[in-house]
């Protein structure tokens, strides 16, 4: 592998081949990946957007700048294009498609063509949201409870088509992973010298193959409901509305750790490369993320402690539920130990790291009001929820994604961005959120409820502080967008490693070569192993 | 695609269909058939939502779902089980077959196999068109009591999940013929032989999976007691 | 941010804030009472009211009205308290890493500890034992919520789009309701006594939410649900519908008015009486009924169409109903039709409309369908 830096520069994989077709019927990883990180990018855009205009009604208690309606399709697509557009593909689409092959020292993933497949259902999936968009839009909320979606006028048929479609591509995504990480690990790489990114996207393939499967379904049944009016869930006919909450909470649930676990997985490589440290309890991280994914499955009650569910099954969720929180907090724990004895360097994606822990700590914290049964009966519904989404799903994933972003970002383009710009874009972006988010912990424990067009005024001053927010984060989200646009442009060349990693992506050139590798790499050591740890043991006396 | 890399390491006999990406037929095919496990796993919930539906209905209505379920056809829901259990025996025979390389045993195999799968779509055709003429239909549409059926509780609720079952699984078995069809032509062009055998293979588990559907189907719509 | 900890920290103070603002404003409404006995304010009838003012000012916690409140709020200062603990603790340690071990030059050695099984056993077992602790807790106090004494007042509550109505099956004819136009007076409940909630939703899911009371349960078509709890301050508070239910959601909202116990029956017969006043003419008192009943949520009188027709125009007005008849809304026959709709809405429905009404039979006596139907008269 040494040899790789002397040998003529190959042509890297946006170079081997040119013209539309070659993007379109790509089955290289790394254009997938690109296309993906492009396609999901646009659709935060859209949701951001949906959000600003939100926030902006809800500066003042009436109900001024747009109608009732109006508000209620922005909300239901701020969540549903967010939730499924954004969040559940974007890491894994854009980064694991990637970073995996990469990764695992492999040519590429091992379906392919089930690969591009992917992308065009996701497209579809994405395609049939944009006609929902344009067909009188959706008023459901992202969580299409029955029957208000059974009954409403706008175009749930089209939504939930959409949302079905998705979960196809879902599914097929994290197969397709699967299979890679079993089969397609270079020599030498046994299990416990994966990288933790790997573990994470594992674990999440895991769970996209297990759960996406009865979102499926539980789509189709509402869609055969709303056309055919078959009575399963409308209770004027013996059916049972409060049944597809289960259906829905028993997917989304475990829905939301495919959506952290691999900010999970970015997280660790972060910490460790830019603390040059070995990343502390690596099987208890590994591990973990696979607890996670099972235990995901068992808690989907938590969601409808007030639903009238039977109070028994309330306690049995409310108790898993703090069981699932558990290995999470070794996580947390192993990262900041992580840093115990680090060298750590304060650039772009160590800071979007080191903000995670912040963000995401509160965020998981506050899952444990939401878990507790009698404080869950008064927050459930309020802006308490609202915000603890918002600290895992934004202060979670998407910060951590931002942060592999820029980390990886060398690899992916072969440019350096503009370091000091993109200080100041992250400062932007933690000062932003924290404002727009944080405060309406304090509103909905003092009983905002989520979903209101209107508002008590008794709300306004938190309201406004949180649109206020609402705009920093914006100002520094687009600050993003532009400095990395700019970077393709006149960024510095980047080296081969900038951040001295030591897992196998960095071995390759940058951007790198269609195939990957120049040979078939070898693995002999494990992917935190790096030049600086003293293996004297002169740092180690406790 | 198909740019072959002269030596290969691990290197058994490189053979036509190893695609770029591998090292070896073995991993491929090993890839392959994790792959199609992982499917059928994922087949497996979808059905499971639909059986755990079945059941919280049958808890809720268990009289209905008593009175009902006469109505259905236990002969032709039986010959078609019959149907489908045979169908999955010459499957495993082609499988077989195409495990030892004998060509002209697979295609003759594969065509029963899609032989038995148009005999159950039509016996399902029979009772569907029954069932409809009888206005035993899903919600809204049910209308039995008009063609003097009087069937106690929510029958409408009972004949909606029997046609979404059995509606689902039918959609797989046209699927199965599909693919069967595939693999056929393939067979024809002589694919197959002892170092490739894996689309035969996976067929025949995605073919095997329509089958086990069913055997719990069949019961659980047609003989409640 | 750090006011809004304080206040979190001191919920009595702001508490006792609240009480002693809802007490005044229940003196003024026993003032009103008793200045003519039987004769409630017009102000009080119409219920023209603003929302209660809870709080002090935007930054204060909610007062604690109910028995369950200050249980509440206790567990959840408990998890403030080791959230804030955690957090500090989590934070307190990178922070301290993030200043200690930055990077002083390009070849810093690490340490090459890559885990410690004590530690990482203590980090999973004590979050782990707190947590249990959490939830036993939790659990406690929500069975609690769940089991009503058996001397409670009963309640039925019906939520459908996009208003509640409350009634008082121990006290017959007793109905209160809201609308989507203004805050009012929903439901009337004595201070320290037991009341047991019967709910259940004519159309889809709503959920019934007092945020004083830290009390909410999903309403649900088609089946009953239960809630209960027992005020423990007098006041004015908040009523929201928790759960999504369209359009105007954000407007199913209502005042819960908690009384003196021994005052509870006369303020219920006040609030719940709908009579003609003195000197009223009978389309005047249909007017009353028109916004005490909700009706002006789904029927506007200026011609505009909401959820069901304006009533503009509407007598003299030929109707086209949705099974192709059409029928003439004048004489006796206009004034059948008139009652029908409003007691059995469903057997004639008007074309372009959903058969969205709720049935009004037993809810509304003669006279006031009389009164409305005046009413209607007058709206040219
Ligand atoms: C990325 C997505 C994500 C993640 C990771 C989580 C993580 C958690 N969530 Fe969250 N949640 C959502 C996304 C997510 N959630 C969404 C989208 C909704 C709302 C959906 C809707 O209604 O629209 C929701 C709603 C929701 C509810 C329902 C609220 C309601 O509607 O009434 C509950 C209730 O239990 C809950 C709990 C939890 C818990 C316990 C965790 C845990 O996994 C958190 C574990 C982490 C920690 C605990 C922090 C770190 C630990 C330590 C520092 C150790 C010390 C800690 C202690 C001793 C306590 N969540
Ligand atoms: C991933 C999930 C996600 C993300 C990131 C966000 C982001 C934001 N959300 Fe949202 N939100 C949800 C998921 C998410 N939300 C869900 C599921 C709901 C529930 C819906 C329901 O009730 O049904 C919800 C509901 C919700 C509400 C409650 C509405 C209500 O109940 O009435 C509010 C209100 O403040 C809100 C605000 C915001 C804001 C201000 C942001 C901001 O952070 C947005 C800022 C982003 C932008 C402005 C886009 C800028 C992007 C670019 C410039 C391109 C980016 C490119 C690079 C950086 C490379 N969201
Ligand atoms: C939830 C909404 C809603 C409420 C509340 C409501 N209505 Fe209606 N109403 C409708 C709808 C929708 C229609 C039209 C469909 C129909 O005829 O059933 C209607 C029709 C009517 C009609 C027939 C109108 C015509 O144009 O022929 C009358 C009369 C009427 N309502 C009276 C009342 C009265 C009196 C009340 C209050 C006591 C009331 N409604 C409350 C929704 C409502
Ligand atoms: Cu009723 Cu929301
Ligand atoms: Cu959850």
């Amino acid at each position: 592998m040494a040899s790789e830096e002397k040998k003529e520069r190959e042509p890297n994989f946006m170079q081997a081949h040119r013209g539309l077709n070659s993007w379109l019927y790509t089955l290289d990883h790394k254009r997938l990946g690109l296309l993906y990180l492009g396609t999901t990018m646009l659709f935060f855009l859209v949701g951001g957007i949906a959000a600003i205009t939100l926030r902006t009604e809800l500066l003042t208690p009436e109900g001024d700048l747009v109608s009732a309606t109006t508000y209620n399709k922005l909300f239901t697509v701020h969540g549903a294009v967010m939730v499924f557009l954004v969040i559940i593909p974007s890491v894994p689409g854009a980064l694991g498609n990637f970073l995996l092959p990469l990764m695992l020292g492999a040519k590429d993933v091992a379906f392919p063509r089930l690969n591009l497949l992917s992308y065009y259902i996701y497209s579809l999936g994405a395609l049939f949201f944009i006609v929902t968009l344009f067909t009188g839009g959706l008023d459901t909320g992202w969580t299409f409870y029955t029957p208000y979606s059974t009954t409403t006028g706008t175009a749930v048929v089209t939504a939930t088509a959409g949302a079905f479609i998705l979960g196809f591509s879902s599914i097929l995504t994290g197969l397709n992973f699967m299979v890679t990480i079993h089969k397609m690990r270079a020599p030498g790489m046994t299990w416990n010298r994966m990288p933790l990114f790997v573990w994470a996207i594992y674990a999440t393939a895991v769970i996209q193959v297990l759960a996406t499967p009865v979102l499926a379904i539980t789509l189709l049944l509402l869609i055969v409901e709303r056309t055919l009016g078959i009575g399963i869930f409308d209770p004027a006919m013996g059916g049972d509305p409060v049944l597809f909450q289960h259906f829905f909470w028993f997917y989304s649930h475990p829905a939301v750790y495919i959506m952290i676990l691999p900010g999970f997985g970015i997280i660790s490589e972060l910490i460790a490369v830019h603390s040059r440290k070995h990343i502390f309890g690596y099987k208890a991280i590994a591990l973990s993320s696979v607890a996670i994914a099972i235990i995901s499955f068992l808690v989907w009650g938590h969601h409808m402690f007030v639903s009238g569910q039977s109070e028994l099954a309330g306690i049995v969720f409310s108790f898993l539920t703090f069981a699932v929180a558990v290995p999470t907090a070794i996580k947390v724990f192993s990262w900041v130990a992580t840093l115990y004895k680090g060298s750590i360097e304060f650039n772009t994606p160590m800071l979007y790291g080191l903000m995670f822990l912040f963000t995401f700590t509160i965020g998981g914290l506050t899952g444990v009001f939401l878990g507790t049964l009698s404080v869950d009966v008064h927050l459930h519904d309020t802006y308490f929820v609202v915000a603890h989404f918002h600290y895992v799903m934004m202060g979670g994933t998407i910060i951590a994604f931002i942060g592999g972003l820029h980390h990886w970002w060398p690899k992916m383009t072969g440019k350096m961005y503009d370091e000091g710009k993109a200080k100041w874009g992250a400062l932007l972006v933690f000062i932003g959120f924290n404002m727009t988010f944080f405060n309406q912990f304090v509103m909905g424990q003092q009983g905002m409820p989520r979903r209101y067009y209107e508002y008590v005024p008794q709300y306004t001053q938190q309201h406004v502080l949180s649109t206020v927010g609402s705009y920093i984060l914006t100002a520094g989200l687009f600050w993003t967008l532009i400095y990395l646009l700019q970077s393709l442009k006149d960024g510095k060349q980047a080296s081969d490693n900038p951040w001295g990693g030591a897992s196998l992506e960095w071995q390759t050139q940058s951007p790198p070569i269609e195939h990957n590798f120049h040979g078939q790499p070898v693995v002999d050591t494990d992917p935190y192993n790096f030049p600086e740890i003293d293996r004297s043991g002169a740092m180690d006396e406790h | 695609m198909s740019d072959h890399h002269p030596t290969r390491p691990g290197g058994s006999e490189p053979h036509a269909f190893l695609a770029h990406h591998f090292n070896t037929p073995g991993q491929q095919a090993g890839a392959a058939k994790l792959g199609m496990w992982a499917f059928l796993a994922t087949e497996v919930l979808m059905f499971s939502g639909l059986f755990l539906a079945y059941f919280i209905i049958r808890m809720q209505y268990p009289e209905m779902v008593l009175g009902a379920h006469e109505y259905l056809n236990k002969t032709a829901g039986g010959i078609n089980t019959v149907v489908l259990i045979t169908s999955s025996v010459t499957m495993a025979l082609a499988v077989r077959s195409a495990q030892v390389g004998d060509t002209p045993a697979i295609k003759r195999y594969l065509l029963m196999t899609i032989g038995f799968a148009f005999v159950f779509m039509v016996v399902k055709y029979f009772e569907y068109s029954a069932k409809i003429e009888h206005g035993m239909l899903p919600g809204k549409f049910y209308s039995a009591h008009e063609h003097g059926y009087d069937i106690p509780g929510l029958p409408h609720i009972f004949f909606a999940i029997y046609f979404c079952m059995t509606g689902l699984h039918g959609i797989h078995v046209l699927v199965g013929i599909g693919v069967l069809t595939w693999v056929y032509l393939r067979a024809n062009k002589g694919h197959f032989g002892p170092s490739y055998y894996t689309p035969v293979e996976n067929v025949g588990l995605y073919w095997h999976l329509v089958d086990l559907i069913w055997i719990f189907l069949f019961p659980l719509l047609y003989l409640v007691k | 941010m750090i006011l809004n900890l304080l206040m979190m920290m001191a919920p009595e103070a702001a508490g006792k804030a609240a009480e002693g603002a809802g007490k005044a404003a229940e003196a003024a409404g026993n003032a009103a009472a008793s200045a003519a006995p039987g004769m409630p304010s017009a102000e009080a009838i119409q219920g023209l009211h603003k929302f209660p003012v809870e709080a002090p000012h935007s930054w204060a916690t909610l007062p604690q009205a109910s028995t369950f409140a200050e249980g509440v709020d206790t567990l959840y200062l408990f998890i403030v308290a080791l959230s804030v603990f955690f957090f500090v603790l989590v934070m307190g340690a990178m922070f301290w890493f993030m200043h200690k071990y930055r990077r002083l030059s390009p070849d810093q050695k690490t340490s090459s500890i890559t885990h410690n099984g004590k530690i990482e056993f203590l980090w999973s077992a004590i979050p782990a034992v707190l947590l249990v602790v959490i939830f036993i807790w939790g659990e406690i106090d929500f069975v609690k919520q769940t089991a009503p004494p058996s001397d409670a007042i009963d309640i039925r509550v019906t939520g459908q789009k996009w208003s509640w109505t409350v009634e008082y099956p121990d006290y017959p004819g007793k109905i209160l309701t809201s609308n989507n136009v203004e805050p009012r007076v929903t439901m009337i409940v004595p201070k320290g006594r037991p009341i047991r909630l019967t709910m259940t939703s004519r159309d889809v899911i709503h959920s019934f939410y007092i945020p004083a009371f830290r009390v909410k349960r999903d309403v649900v078509p088609g089946r009953y649900t239960n809630m209960w709890f027992e005020p423990t301050q007098v006041g004015e508070f908040n009523l929201f519908c928790a759960e999504y239910c369209g359009d105007q959601h954000s407007r199913m909202t209502g005042i819960v008015k908690v009384v003196e116990p021994e005052l509870f029956e006369d303020i219920l017969a006040d609030y719940a009486k709908l009579e003609p006043n003195e000197g009223e003419s009978m389309a005047d008192f249909g007017g009353r009924i028109y916004s005490i009943r909700g009706c002006n949520a789904c029927h506007s009188t200026d011609g505009s169409a909401k959820v069901g027709p304006s009533w503009k125009g509407l007598w003299g007005k030929t109707e086209s109903l949705a099974d192709g008849s059409s029928i003439t809304v004048d004489g006796a026959d206009g004034e059948n039709y008139l009652k029908e709709s409003i007691l059995d809405p469903n057997a004639k429905v008007v074309s372009g409309f959903a058969p969205q009404m709720p049935p009004y039979a037993g809810q509304l006596s003669d006279q006031h369908i009389e009164a409305l139907i005046a009413y209607i008269k007058t709206l040219k």
